[in-house]
């Protein structure tokens, strides 16, 4: 018996409008990434991110303001302590602003990561249910907190008005900054939330990390203050590039050097071994999770 | 030149049991396993246990039937439904689906319990794989069909679980894949949500859309499902007409209260016992499916341990919901064909005529006393059996209300002197 896979042959008009052909089994590892998939999945990935903005601002009654009160509170706390040594921050610059300056991204870095990590398992209930790309759950994860960002965003272009700092041209740029933000966050959260889904530690070990890398990355000094000869090896941690950049792109200073690629290659590097490892491990997920 | 919606060849899948509790364990565990013994000599023979929950499973089924999966708990419905649906991969085999795939495998997937029920169906709609534009044009039809009203935009968290429910098979319900899987989800809801949705997924399968049904409902498996899969231990037991495939399953569970044999254990201590019940049909089949242009009857095997005179048998014949629908006891019979039996089996029938109880499920209670100046109770088996009456015959069919399915006799007579 032959199985018809090319729906082309169909002579019975009904059947022009299902050419779709599903085969299941016992798939390749290394198959492709299936973000054409994601693709045709969009509205979907929309709708979740929907859903969590709605749900956690629900029944609050500052709503989105607390979205701010993070970073401003952050700021508030380095400012009065670390902030009044000499040199943490570079000089020219008020240091509440060169501080908040640094929150804002890395907020958006950390909420991302977190809540990318813990995304799975969260979803156990319709993962275990229902069939869609998995891949759209740690991806959605992350959207809900660009509109957080967006918000502090407001805050910070209020602040730099205060403080008189206005951007050059080179502000074009903080789009790419921030995208580049929100790519580094997804390949290490991505990692992470296919690995919760069988060892659940990654939810401990996930807030650890966010509070010890916050430290490792200048979002309350400069990156300045790391010697010359160790730049390069500063720069293996994608978020050194991505808060230069960021900062360099709001109120100028020093351009980013080439040590910025290392930090792009690294950020690249995760995403895609992460894509893979995910891919690899999906097929499970259902199973174990 | 075939024309199959779903093609599954020798689909299996295999569970781990061992290292799926070592999975969920902690990591250090692990780290530490692999570091004692990093071949993993000993975990492999300790930890893993193979469960094949479904082993070289295949069928094919032709575009627009629905068909029905029977099979005992555990044998492997669901993770067919789960490999059929994508969640879960096969560990070898394949399957072939022709045409847009929806899953129904719980109500209400993806609700969100502070969400109101408005923002839920959105929700729901697209984790189920339709479209914004769709879940839009198709809103009102799915709140209508949910009858939640005014609470459409409160919190689904304050809703009472029969309202989640309705809510969630309402989106559910406006699915329009061109072939569905779906996973007992009648189970839930009260009687007449239930008839409801039977009735909706009646419409689905006239609509030419193929559907997959796993159930235990006997019932809404004849009636809305006319080829059957039967899978057990993870093998296809039967594949074929329900007509066929039905019976053949419930002979082989006669314990089940839906299968029209009920097996009683035996008490020694009784002065008589009903032992087993079998619901048979007009033409001697057991099943707990049957008609009402056919005689049931119900056949009781009654074991008696010394003479009762003024034995008695009691049945009522009940609806799901508890009305007793028709009652009647030996004593009907003049005279009481029960009364001082010999000792021994014997078997004990009582006819329920054809066409007399509307279409539907019924229960039958049943209950052994004496009658001799001192009335007390022999045997209370209680609730035993239950069987489904479908009409075929008249015109209405199933869709009779009311107690009976009596066909009056109707007459016209022309009004003489009329007309002039």
């Amino acid at each position: 018996m032959v199985v018809s896979d090319s729906p082309q042959e169909a002579t019975d008009p009904r059947q022009e409008l299902d050419r779709t052909v599903v085969i299941i089994g016992a798939r390749n590892p290394w198959r492709d990434l299936g973000l054409s998939e994601l693709w045709s999945h969009r509205e979907l990935m929309f709708f979740f991110v929907w859903r969590d903005l709605k749900v956690r601002y629900r029944q609050t009654v500052f709503g989105a303001l607390w979205a701010v009160m993070q970073p401003v509170l952050l700021m508030l706390v380095f400012t009065m302590s670390v902030g009044r040594l000499p040199g943490v921050g570079p000089a020219g610059v008020p240091y509440p602003l060169f501080a908040f300056a640094g929150l804002v991204p890395w907020t958006l870095f950390g909420s991302s990561l977190g809540a990318a990590s813990n995304s799975l398992v969260n979803a156990e209930g319709i993962i275990t249910k229902v069939y869609f790309p998995r891949l759209l759950v740690p991806i959605s994860a992350c959207g809900s907190y660009i509109v957080d960002f967006c918000v502090s965003m407001v805050v910070l272009a209020l602040m730099m008005l205060y403080f008189g700092v206005t951007p050059s041209l080179a502000v074009v740029w903080l789009p790419l900054f921030t995208i580049f933000a929100l790519v580094t966050a997804l390949g290490v959260g991505i990692w992470l939330a296919a690995i919760n889904v069988r060892y659940r530690d990654v939810k401990y070990v996930t807030a650890f990390m966010i509070q010890a890398w916050m430290f490792a990355s200048p979002v309350i000094y400069t990156s300045s203050l790391i010697p010359k000869e160790w730049q390069w090896l500063y720069a293996l941690n994608p978020m050194t590039g991505v808060l230069n950049g960021f900062r360099w792109a709001l109120m100028g200073g020093p351009m980013p050097d080439q040590t910025i690629l290392v930090s792009v290659a690294a950020s690249l590097l995760v995403l895609a071994t992460s894509l893979v490892y995910f891919r690899r491990t999906e097929q499970t997920f259902a199973d174990v999770i | 030149m075939t024309d199959n919606a779903v093609i599954v060849q020798g689909l299996s899948k295999k569970y781990q049991l061992g290292v799926l509790r070592a999975a969920h364990g902690r990591l250090g565990e692990t780290l530490w396993a692999a570091l004692t013994d990093p071949l993993g000599r000993k975990r492999g023979e300790q930890e893993t246990e193979d469960f094949w929950a479904l082993r070289d499973v295949s069928f094919e089924v032709p575009r627009g039937s629905v068909v029905g999966v029977v099979g005992p708990n555990g044998a492997g419905k669901s993770t067919l439904l789960k490999i059929l649906s994508r969640i879960t991969e096969p560990t070898s085999g394949r399957a072939e689906l022709h045409g847009r795939v929806g899953a129904l495998l719980e109500v209400g997937t993806g609700f969100h319990p502070e969400l109101s029920g408005r923002e839920n169906v959105l929700l729901s709609g697209a984790i189920l794989g339709m479209k914004r534009a769709e879940i839009l044009r198709k809103f009102d039809e799915i709140v209508a069909f949910a009858d939640i009203g005014q609470f459409i935009d409160t919190p689904v968290k304050r809703y009472s679980s029969g309202m989640k429910v309705r809510l969630g098979f309402a989106v559910a319900a406006h699915l329009e894949p061109e072939v569905l899987f779906i996973d007992e989800v009648l189970a839930v809801g009260d009687l007449a949500f239930q008839e409801k949705c039977l009735g909706k997924m009646g419409e689905v399968a006239k609509d030419g859309r193929t559907v997959i049904f796993v159930s235990h409902n006997m019932g809404a498996i004849t009636t809305l499902c006319p080829m059957s899969l039967w899978l057990q231990g993870g093998k296809v037991m039967g594949f074929g007409a329900s007509s066929e495939i039905v019976p053949q399953y419930v002979r082989a569970f006669g314990r089940d209260m839906t299968t029209g044999e009920v097996v009683i254990e035996a008490d020694g201590r009784r002065e008589a016992q009903i032992s087993r019940v079998r619901i048979l049909s007009s033409d001697g089949e057991v099943t707990p499916v049957g008609e009402c242009s056919n005689s049931t009857t119900i056949e009781m095997l009654l074991d008696v341990r010394r003479h009762l005179p003024g034995l008695y048998a009691y049945m009522e014949v009940r609806r799901p919901d508890g009305t007793v629908v028709l009652m009647s006891d030996s004593l009907d019979t003049t005279p009481n064909p029960l009364d001082d039996l010999p000792v021994g089996m014997n078997v004990i029938t009582s006819t329920i005529p054809s066409r007399t109880l509307a279409p539907g499920k019924y229960d039958v209670y049943i209950s052994l006393a004496c009658h001799t100046g001192r009335d007390f109770d022999v045997h209370v088996p209680g609730i035993v059996a239950s069987f489904r009456l479908h009409d075929y015959q008249s015109s209405r069919g199933d869709a009779r209300p009311g107690f009976f399915s009596t066909l009056l006799q109707w007459q016209a007579t022309e009004l003489s002197g009329g007309g002039k």
